[in-house]
């Protein structure tokens, strides 16, 4: 039998970012309704690499990214439990002058945005991080990017949408939604949930929801290849990338070191995905050239979860084109994790107050409507 | 330092002279380096997480338990591993140098 | 047209007889096994060297079978030394000596085996305290036992078992404990004595074991290992409730077995909870056949039925995928595997309800108890995640807390782990799910070469 439920917003999708919109929904007194297919937190805000990054980042995410790395300094607090969020600082490596005439131009850049930079020479870099492989020519920090466990995230932002009222149903995987009349009926196999908004946080399966209400985007899935050795002795201090952004690697405060690079294997149909070994094994070569005392450890798991991606790599943040009161949030491309939650704030100012401070303007859906003029991909891939 | 295990069975290979934590000891052939190791030691290797040394488990190749580093950085499975000359086990060393 | 690839992985009793069927057949199957040399855990046999025969006890000549076999067929390409830590689609990942490497098939028959089933209890990862099946492994397979004085708790056949194996040896043991009551054995005999020559055995190593002045303590609970850095003593309670102290510098301790499913689940097989033995098990049907068309499952890694089961189940599931090839199959054969098969288990049935997975142990657990060795989680953590972070699932509590993240993956904590989850969340046992495997299903090093 169809339980029916009447609200002011039905978030689809718990990840990160529907959680957090949620939580800042409930905290302007609106009712909601979250649909999660699965368990909230566990799909890509789950699974990915954990980089609380602001370096590197497309310019236009950037004033977003300033603002979302300001809520993390309070997230503890806030959501009542360790996240386990470290601003270890994160530093980008140079392997050839190139990148580093990469790594200057963007310092500069970012420096308009107010993100502060060191760009390091060789033997700053090594002075640093003492491990570090030959192939290292330098590199940029940023001193306030970090890292947090991206398994306790989401969970623990769900759990405080439920404790602000929220209602949260979990392993309720949409199967249509619809505008009728000044409303949204959205549905699942048990549930049919009356709302005067919707927001579309659905992550890879944005792109389907979109579809429903006539919006076809390019969303395409993307599925990071991640590897974690045994517990070794803290050395990998700093979150690191590479320009070109084909290796990253971190080390968790327990010794794990945890290795990202290439792509898994995914079924966007099927929402289902996992790592690729030949991937796994150039990820490890890829490491070992950075980090050459990895030489001995091993490897004890291996993951690949599946986020969707946009041509561009920048979201979909914004008001559909085609429908009133529908909010889109998705098209992460594999580093929404870090902006999660000011997307959360977002999508509550554009619901409450019809508009966000924040200049989404370049996350707009109607980007995709004369597809010729697509802005260039962003190089990095790092996520 | 007395050892865990004790040899019901004598073993008439090679010797195998190997070290642990700097010193030399011996083995013989035919010994998994679990095996080299615990008779002269009651365990393989310290704990990550807590004031506490490990000597394996299951002896199967499955808990993964009894892990250990040798000095040139190699870290081998100690129940399915043969010993071999020169090993350097390092037990209760301080993994980090 | 090119001769169908058949690759099994394990030699133990299952995988040896299932290459055998094979070869017999015509075929070149490939077997790849971790160990150096065939015989599975069971049938363990010493690197190189001279360990007494007389160790393998009662099943000397079982042992020599399956240690023979592959000698005899040529047809065999076995591949000791060989870790398969993935199965995708219709490839193993493997890694050799020599680094890694990858083998295609078009039939897979996973013969992947079991291991003891640990339960935690204080002390349990102090230096000195081994499985049951560790303890028997140092002795057959090193012949050294696990330390100077010996006492051996746990529940199973193996029990007695490796007691008599140790005293036999000249080792001295100390104490040997059933955490199960008596009284279910007695009531099983009738369905044990559907094997009579296993029943005799198991009745005579415990005969054995008495007339040596190892009399067997039943019941017993609340056992806990002491020692500053290593084992110094076992502490138990007997069935009255009445403390004991034994000094010893080894104990073995375990509760039968579980299988070693990561494989099977890796390559997508279905999986169903086992009530009896409290586990999630591969789905295999009475012919070894999978839910996945191309892979098969024979001996105790889809289930525990023993040895002997295992030998009928590898030579039954040949034929199936014979059969499943076109090729002739001996159906004569086929149905009298059938038959030995269905008695092996109503046996093993008997025996499952002889020594009970006693989870009533799991109660007794203390908060600040290690469940994962690897990684040091407390049973405090755990219910703290169950209570305070609705972690109703297992793998959900594996995200929260890392429980089965570790380098063994669960295999050692994640029974005990899921009767915790299950007590804590009052889903019941099968309610909270099984822990998703992972690849490698064995670490691997980031350098490649030796596991």
């Amino acid at each position: 039998m169809t339980e029916r439920l009447t609200t002011d917003v039905t978030i689809i999708g718990g990840g990160v970012a529907g959680c957090a919109a949620a939580v800042a929904l409930r905290r302007v007194g609106l009712k909601v309704v979250l649909l999660e297919k699965g368990a909230c937190g566990a799909g890509a805000s789950g699974v990915n690499f954990g980089g609380v990054r602001q370096q590197g980042r497309s310019l236009v995410e950037l004033p977003l990214a300033r603002r979302s790395r300001a809520i993390w300094d309070k997230l503890n607090e806030m959501l009542g439990e360790d996240v386990e969020f470290e601003a270890t600082g994160h530093i980008k490596l140079a392997r050839s002058e190139a990148d580093m005439a990469e790594l200057e131009r963007y310092a500069r850049d970012a420096a308009e945005h107010g993100l502060e930079l060191q760009l390091l020479g060789a033997n700053a870099a090594r002075a640093d991080l003492p491990w570090l492989g030959e192939k290292v020519v330098g590199a940029s920090l940023c001193a306030e990017d970090g890292a947090a466990n991206p398994r306790l995230v989401g969970p623990a932002f769900a759990r405080l949408a439920r404790r602000l009222g929220a209602d949260v149903r979990e392993h309720a995987l949409v199967n249509a939604a619809a505008r009728e009349g000044e409303r949204f009926e959205t549905r699942t196999d048990a549930l049919a949930v009356d709302s005067r908004f919707l927001v579309n946080a659905a992550g890879i399966g944005a792109g389907k929801v979109a579809s429903w209400f006539g919006e076809e985007v390019p969303l395409g899935p993307v599925v990071p290849n991640m590897l974690v050795t045994e517990p070794l002795p803290i050395f990998v201090t700093r979150s690191v990338g590479v320009c070109g952004g084909d290796v990253y690697v971190r080390q968790v405060s327990r010794g794990n070191v945890i290795m990202g690079g290439g792509r898994g294997w995914g079924d966007a149909e099927l929402l289902h995905s996992g790592p690729t070994t030949d991937q796994s094994l150039t990820g490890m070569r890829k490491t070992l050239d950075l980090v050459p005392a990895l030489r001995g450890a091993h490897i004890i798991r291996t993951w690949a979860g599946i986020d969707g991606q946009m041509p561009d790599r920048i979201p979909v943040i914004g008001f559909s084109a085609t429908t009133p009161d529908l909010v889109h949030a998705f098209g992460f491309s594999g580093h929404g994790f870090q902006l999660g939650p000011v997307v959360g704030e977002i999508i509550a100012e554009l619901i409450a107050d019809g508009r966000s401070p924040s200049p989404i303007e370049p996350f707009a859906i109607t980007r995709f409507a004369e597809a010729s003029v697509l802005p260039a991909a962003a190089a990095g891939v790092e996520h | 330092m007395a050892g865990l295990f004790s040899r019901l069975v004598k073993r008439t290979g090679a010797s195998i002279l190997f070290t642990i934590d700097g010193e030399a000891v011996e083995a013989r052939e035919g010994d998994l380096l679990m095996t080299a190791i615990l008779l002269h030691r009651p365990a393989l290797r310290r704990f990550e997480f807590g004031e506490s040394s490990r000597a394996g488990f299951c002896m199967m190749a499955a808990c993964q338990d009894c892990w250990v580093l040798l000095a040139d950085g190699r870290r081998l499975r100690a129940c399915s591993t043969p010993v071999e000359p020169g090993m350097a086990v390092i037990v209760d060393g301080d993994p980090n140098g | 047209m090119a001769d169908p690839l058949v690759v099994i992985v394990g030699a133990g009793p299952a995988g040896v007889r299932a290459a055998e069927t094979l070869a017999l057949a015509g075929l070149q199957p490939i077997l790849i096994d971790e160990a150096e040399r065939p015989g599975g855990q069971i049938y363990r046999q010493p690197p190189a060297g001279a360990v007494r025969p007389g160790i393998y006890g009662l099943e000397i000549r079982k042992a020599a079978g399956i240690h023979g076999v592959l000698a005899g067929l040529g047809a065999v390409d076995y591949r000791p030394r060989t870790l398969v830590w993935n199965v995708f689609q219709d490839r193993l990942d493997l890694l050799t000596i020599e680094g890694h490497g990858e083998q295609r098939f078009d039939r897979l028959i996973l013969a992947t085996g079991a291991m003891d089933r640990a339960l935690p209890f204080p002390g349990w990862t102090l230096p000195g305290v081994f499985t049951l099946g560790g303890a028997q492994i140092a002795l057959k397979s090193q012949g050294v036992s696990i330390g100077r004085r010996v006492a051996l708790v746990g529940a199973g056949p193996l029990l007695p078992l490796v007691a008599h194996q140790y005293v036999g040896a000249g080792a001295q043991v100390v104490a040997v404990l059933d955490v199960t009551p008596f009284a279910p054995k007695l009531l099983q005999l009738l369905g044990l004595a559907a094997e009579p020559g296993t029943l005799a055995k198991g009745l005579w190593y415990t005969a054995r074991n008495r007339m040596q002045g190892l009399a067997a303590a039943y019941g017993v609970r609340a056992i806990r290992a002491e020692g500053k850095r290593q084992v110094e003593a076992l502490i138990y309670k007997d069935a009255m409730g009445v403390e004991h102290r034994i000094a010893c510098d080894a104990i073995g301790a375990s509760c039968g077995l579980r299988s070693e499913t990561q494989l099977a689940d890796l390559a997508g097989c279905a999986f169903v909870f086992d009530q009896v033995g409290r586990q999630w098990v591969p789905q295999r049907t009475g012919q070894g056949r999978s839910s996945v068309p191309a892979v098969y499952l024979a001996g105790d890694g889809a289930g525990i039925g023993g040895a002997d089961a295992a030998e009928l189940q590898g030579r039954r599931t040949a034929l199936a995928v014979l059969e499943d090839l076109g090729r002739p199959v001996d159906l004569a054969e086929a149905a009298r595997l059938d038959r030995r098969l269905a008695r092996q288990a109503r046996f093993r049935k008997a025996l499952e309800n002889a020594y009970p997975f006693p989870d009533h142990l799991l109660d007794d657990v203390a908060d600040e108890e290690m469940v994962c060795r690897c990684e040091g989680i407390t049973a405090g953590a755990l219910r703290e995640a169950a209570r305070d972070k609705d972690a109703a699932e297992i793998n959900r509590l594996k995200a929260f807390t890392r429980i089965g993240m570790g380098r063994c993956q669960g295999r050692v904590c994640g029974h005990a782990a899921a009767e915790l989850l299950a007590r804590a969340s009052g889903v019941g046992i099968e309610g909270v799910g099984r822990l998703r495997g992972q690849p490698p299903v064995k670490p691997i090093p980031v350098l490649g070469g030796v596991p």
